[in-house]
């Protein structure tokens, strides 16, 4: 928009500038590390448990209303146990969020000092929808015999529809981060903030968008291998059954959506922000007819040991084999990203994205001949790995949002090193955080599986349990 | 009323439906610490759970609403504060995790060994939590927060006399409310040994509240005298006005008018609240930072005021069902705490 309006603040992310800044710097390398990890650990925490706020409420009210339709018990049941699990996410989900908004200001003052007003409106938008989701779980989760089916199921709608806008809210502020919009740099203050054009930054949609399909992705498949690993158990109960079809169909019907949603989002990258391109890709050079590298490991401005794709990279990225792509060469060597991490990560999510597209492919076509989706030990089993891949997928493709936007927090404008704190000491506050969230994760898990594997209602009859 | 005025008002509203909501519910914590043995303090355990079970996370936003706004509105008072008080925010942060992580498991365990590690988690957390946010406040109140990122003493911003007082005070006030609050409670269940219980904890923490925030005036005298004189000055009124809650909500208490004893002691706290905030006035941070000098461009308090202002449309009424829906007799109460989805 104004970008450049204002010479003295702005710097061009490609070629960089002096480090040297009147903001905060870290006490010590070691601590602006340790904020780094604090944040990462937190943020990659709720992430995942976020994704499941956001897609679980919808598939958990699709049963409930099919079983308020038909009458049929096995839809309710599951409904409520979904409800019972999504009690325990929605608690440490919010709690976990809460921590991020608490180390913003505690972590990176550097950065909301300067840049807090300019991402203020989504997060403001997005405590809204945190409130309307929240009542609405309260009234979901507690006033099952306090209203009627009907009223209750609508209950639900307000938090399938404020999950999704608060994970729309919060990622447009990300999303700001890399292309930072809607403000002026005047003596190093910000001047002509416009909240909504920094909002709807041009990285907005193809990252929200990105964002909400792998939380229903994640949410759809970690569900599904519950039950997926109890078939593989033996069990033949149709609770079993619908309790892994429902889910498992939403993550795979999405998969090739999303697949094509991260090719616009790489495609954005590569007019928007080539230097998170071709550090995802390894490109040193500029250049054209660029190949697609599988694998590899990047040491000095080469990708070595990696299978080629001749051309494929200016085709993905451009549809043109003769693209141009901007390599790496391009940005001064402190604004580089680290490559190897970058480009590993991205292509672990790349290989789990594909591989829940082919396991979707296997279940759907089997479906089409038999009306029923395989029951073999192998696809099973491989359901079941899906729902700790999908996680997994969603976290490499973090690692390559985050890591990728590196050495800057507000890409072209902060560096992250001039927003940490200067206060001193905060591995000790790493440490903290990371022994109460081991805690949290191992107590997590252990009340879910609790939670799924307690007996049914008496009319069932349970294998498990048998 | 300027747009930053109005802007920390919206604030300041904000951060006092955490008080009395979230603080309730920090409170409930406290008594369940109290409770004593598995056994005896079963009943009175239940109905804490019960009190805050569907609400208190919806009150835990009030928290994210006013952090939010404070970056939004005034972010060089977030960085300044959020950085000098490194310490004990980042306690605040875990004790919020333990806390609302903690009930939730205990809601979902059934083993009794289980149920009480996180019972006890739960109530350790629900009064340091408070404890903390009062020792942050304290320092912002006594000055401690200059403008800057880190400006301020990393420790002594924390750790001294006010910082105790706000400690202190955050916990007795949480005690306070929740105790009256669970008296109603107790009763519309038609518990009413259970009423009498917290109504003779109402009425003791009432005094000691009372007798903490009075001798806090000597602590402020000697600390603080900046708020001192501003409590004295420009917020006496308001002062007054929660003395008098106070005084009314003991006296309905003693009459067992649990409702309008609510009310009287919600409004002694809020009182206190908008008492700090005149004394200080127009200073947001001590020792020469004003309002208007912290506040952010007009275009994103406008933009702040109107989105709070649309979104409220949406927030209130959904506040409201919310309550009245967990606030009125269950039409088929099979027990409490045993509802379908239990």
């Amino acid at each position: 928009m104004r970008a450049g309006a204002v010479p003295r603040a702005v710097r061009d992310p490609m070629t960089g500038s002096s480090a040297a800044e009147l903001l905060a710097e870290a006490a010590s390398p070691a601590d602006l590390v340790a904020a780094r990890i604090q944040m990462a650990l937190s943020l990659g925490w709720h992430i995942v448990i976020a994704c499941f706020g956001v897609g679980m409420p919808a598939i958990t009210v699709f049963a409930e209303w099919r079983g308020n339709r038909t009458g049929d018990e096995v839809y309710r049941l599951l409904a409520q146990r979904w409800a019972k699990a999504m009690g325990v996410l929605f608690a440490v989900g919010a709690v976990s969020g809460t921590i991020l908004s608490f180390e913003m200001g505690v972590l990176w003052p550097g950065m909301m000092d300067t840049y807090g007003q300019v991402i203020g409106l989504p997060f403001t938008l997005e405590g809204f929808a945190f409130f309307i989701e929240a009542i609405f779980l309260g009234i979901y989760l507690y006033a099952w015999d306090r209203l009627s089916p009907r009223v209750h199921v609508l209950t639900g709608i307000p938090v399938c529809v404020a999950g999704v806008a608060s994970a729309f809210f919060v990622v447009t502020a990300n999303a700001w981060m890399n292309q930072p919009r809607g403000f002026d740099l005047e003596n190093g203050r910000v001047v002509q903030v416009e909240p909504w054009a920094a909002m709807f930054n041009p990285a907005a949609w193809p990252q929200t968008v990105h964002m909400i399909i792998a939380a229903f992705m994640v949410a759809g498949f970690g569900m599904a291998a519950v039950y997926a690993a109890a078939l593989l158990r033996g069990s033949r109960e149709r609770y079993h059954r619908l309790g892994f079809l429902i889910p498992f169909t939403v993550g795979a019907v999405l998969t090739p959506v999303q697949i094509g949603v991260g090719d616009w989002a790489a495609k954005f990258l590569a007019e928007n922000q080539p230097i998170k391109l071709a550090a995802i890709e390894g490109v040193y050079e500029t250049a054209r007819n660029v190949p697609l590298h599988i694998g590899g490991v990047y040491q000095q401005g080469e990708l070595r040991y990696a299978l080629e794709i001749p051309n494929g990279l200016s085709l993905l990225a451009h549809w043109n084999p003769n693209g141009r792509i901007l390599g790496l060469a391009e940005a001064a060597a402190e604004n580089r990203p680290p490559v190897n991490i970058v480009h590993w990560s991205f292509q672990m999510m790349v290989a789990i994205g594909f591989g829940l597209l082919l396991l979707g492919i296997w279940c759907g076509l089997v479906w089409w001949r038999r009306r029923s989706f395989p029951r073999n030990r192998v696809f099973l089993a491989l359901a079941t790995a899906a729902g700790f891949a999908a996680p997994l997928a969603l976290e490499f493709g973090w690692i390559t949002t985050e890591v990728g936007r590196q050495p800057w927090i507000v890409w072209g404008r902060m560096r992250t090193a001039e927003a940490v704190t200067p206060v001193p000491g905060l591995y000790g506050g790493l440490l903290a955080v990371a022994v109460v969230y081991l805690v949290m994760t191992v107590a997590t898990i252990y009340v879910l599986r609790r939670l799924a594997r307690a007996p049914l209602a008496p009319q069932e009859h349970d294998e498990e349990h048998a | 009323m300027s747009l930053a005025e109005l802007m920390i008002a919206v604030m300041w509203a904000g951060l006092t439906a955490y008080v009395l909501l979230g603080g309730a519910d920090f409170g409930g914590g406290f008594w369940d610490l109290l409770a004593g043995g598995t056994r005896k303090g079963a009943e009175q355990r239940d109905l804490i759970n019960h009190s805050i079970g569907p609400v208190w996370e919806a009150n835990h936003v009030w928290l994210i609403f006013v952090i939010v706004l404070c970056w939004t509105g005034f972010p060089e008072v977030f960085a300044a504060v959020s950085s000098t008080m490194y310490i004990p925010l980042t306690l605040v942060a875990l004790g919020i995790i333990a806390r609302g992580a903690a009930f939730a498991f205990r809601k979902a365990s059934t083993e009794l060994g289980h149920r009480r590690v996180y019972g006890f988690a739960f109530a350790l957390s629900s009064v340091l939590t408070p404890f903390f946010l009062g020792t942050v406040a304290g320092g912002i109140a006594s000055g401690r927060t200059p403008a800057g990122i880190a400006a301020g003493d990393l420790v002594g911003s924390w750790i001294n006399p006010t910082s105790a007082l706000g400690g202190v005070l955050a916990v007795a006030v949480a005690a306070y409310l929740a105790a009256v609050f669970l008296c109603a409670d107790a009763r519309r269940e038609g518990a009413d040994a259970l009423a009498e219980t917290f109504r003779r904890k109402a009425l003791g923490t009432a005094a000691v509240t009372g007798v903490v925030a009075l001798g806090g005036i000597a602590v402020l005298h000697a600390d603080a005298p900046r708020l001192y004189s501003g409590l004295v000055g420009k917020g006496l009124p308001l002062i007054l006005v929660s003395v008098l809650g106070g005084v009314a909500s003991l006296a309905l208490l003693l009459r067992r008018r649990y409702l309008p004893s609510r009310v009287a002691a919600a409004v002694a706290v809020a009182a206190l609240l908008w008492g700090w905030a005149v004394a200080q006035y127009p200073l947001v941070l001590l020792p020469d930072t004003t309002i208007e000098e912290a506040a952010a461009q007009p275009a994103v308090l406008r933009v702040g005021l109107v989105v709070t202002l649309v979104g409220a449309v949406l927030l209130l009424p959904s506040l409201w069902w919310m309550f009245s829906l967990f606030q009125r007799e269950q039409p088929h109460t099979p027990g409490r705490g045993a509802s379908a989805s239990e």
